[in-house]
């Protein structure tokens, strides 16, 4: 028998998620970002998720629905605020979900660290500001230091370029950003990718995410473009 | 306070002039991370007898500018999340690869705005202390470049100094910048205060420390 990670409907991508879940989502604004795994997770309905992502969602698809239909409880994320965001400054304001700010690189690092079997690591990023709030101080060579803890995931939404079935991965351009990081992290990575190609056309020095990282694949070929759907006015569900 | 009327009399330095200064000191063959709105600025005033490469913190090294409107790929974008290009010999990595060119102090000069920056170096340019808290890469990049710029104007809308003895706002980093660029002068951050390294034409020293909470000194 063949290993082959590839499924062909989103119900089998997203059958072990529960209620209470922690998820990261790949991407840095809309490049990058699972919409349609994302739109899967509300159709699945799973609700009091931690949310791990660079930004918070716009309008109200992908991330903005997902907030929007009520089933994310926190939200850890370097930039909250958005000129297109509608539903994380409504529920935020009302008091109806958390916020967890982390600086983009911590952030980065924190995810790193998990998926590298390292439970916490000193930074000089945040030293002497409220985001340093709690946490241990260490000087080392005569220079501050703060302890981050590692941030893992149940799960993680990735959005790839290019996947064969043992989940060798490639991105394109800057859609890249946290998704290889995300797939390092959480116990089962989620992929949504434009293209499936056979193991024998993958080049093995172009790969970005080797498969070991990844569980899970299932092909979209033409992804909803975010700032496109919002143009439109289109809202999920 | 002062008088905010007083720009209106004595016209500082425009953003391009301010851009322009920070470009000439940037030396040849520096990596460079422009942050989001003015420092984008200082780009389009390099002159030919060096070459910078830019970095953009959502994992692109070797940034070049805004492409035409069909050139446009949502998939390359910068840390603004604004379309823009890739020149020849960049390259593309994961956030965590970006933020160590960053954090392990690979970055020779970064460029921000500010909010506040007090005697000592601190610099306050991420929250009012109001509305949802959104830090971004500001944090990693004041703590791990090698040399933190600030452009900014001197003093606020309202007429308060920016240059200040104690920042009032949440802090980004404690003792992190080395050098402001304002609209009326260019300030080293030193042990005995704000350092005036160069002074708009149009103003005297005394003028530039009644628009300065902090001692200035030439």
């Amino acid at each position: 028998m063949l290993i082959n990670k590839v499924k062909t409907d989103f119900s089998e991508m997203l059958c072990d998620v529960f209620n209470g879940a922690t998820i990261m989502l790949g991407g840095f604004g809309e490049a990058g970002s699972p919409i349609e795994l994302i739109h899967a997770l509300i159709d699945h309905g799973a609700k009091d998720l931690t949310i791990i992502a660079n930004n918070a969602g716009n309008g109200r698809v992908g991330l903005g629905a997902l907030i929007g239909q009520r089933q994310v409880k926190k939200v850890i994320c370097s930039f909250a605020k958005s000129a297109k965001a509608i539903t994380f400054p409504e529920l935020y304001n009302n008091g109806e979900i958390e916020l967890e700010v982390v600086p983009q690189g911590t952030l980065a690092e924190r995810i790193r660290a998990a998926g590298s079997g390292i439970p916490a690591f000193y930074t000089a990023t945040a030293v002497g500001t409220p985001l340093a709030k709690g946490k241990e101080e260490k000087v080392f060579n005569n220079k501050k230091y703060i302890l981050e803890e590692a941030l893992s995931a149940d799960f993680a939404f990735i959005k790839a370029d290019v996947a064969d079935r043992y989940g060798n991965l490639t991105f394109n351009k800057t859609a890249r950003n946290f998704n290889p990081i995300m797939c390092m992290a959480a116990k089962q990575s989620l992929i949504q990718t434009k293209k499936i190609i056979e193991p024998d056309e993958t080049n093995p020095e172009h790969v970005i995410t080797p498969g070991i990282f990844v569980q899970k694949i299932i092909q979209v070929e033409n992804p909803i473009i975010e700032s496109n759907a919002i143009e439109e006015g289109i809202i999920y569900p | 306070m002062i008088n905010p009327d007083l720009k209106n009399v004595i016209k500082g330095w425009d953003r391009n002039s301010i851009a322009s200064k920070i470009a000439n000191d940037l030396p040849h063959a520096s990596y460079v991370n422009l942050g989001i709105g003015m420092p984008e600025l200082v780009s389009q005033h390099i002159k030919e007898d060096r070459e910078i490469i830019y970095h953009s913190e959502n994992g692109l090294l070797g940034m070049g500018p805004t492409p035409n409107e069909n050139e446009i790929d949502l998939d390359l974008i910068n840390a603004g999340k604004k379309p823009v290009t890739i020149l020849p010999g960049g390259s593309f990595c994961h956030h965590a690869d970006s933020f160590s060119m960053i954090r392990g102090g690979h970055i020779d000069y970064c460029v921000l705005g500010a909010m506040e920056v007090s005697i000592n170096g601190d610099l306050a340019n991420w929250s009012t202390g109001k509305g949802i808290p959104a830090v971004g890469g500001a944090m990693d990049l004041v703590a791990g470049a090698k040399n933190v710029f600030v452009m900014t104007q001197h003093i606020t809308k309202e007429g308060k100094p920016k240059l200040v003895q104690t920042c009032t706002l949440p802090l980004t980093g404690a003792g992190v910048v080395s050098r402001v660029y304002s609209d009326y002068a260019v300030i080293d951050i030193t042990k005995e205060g704000f350092k005036v390294i160069d002074i708009n034409q149009n103003i005297s020293m005394e003028f530039l420390q009644n628009i300065t909470d902090g001692k200035v000194y030439q």
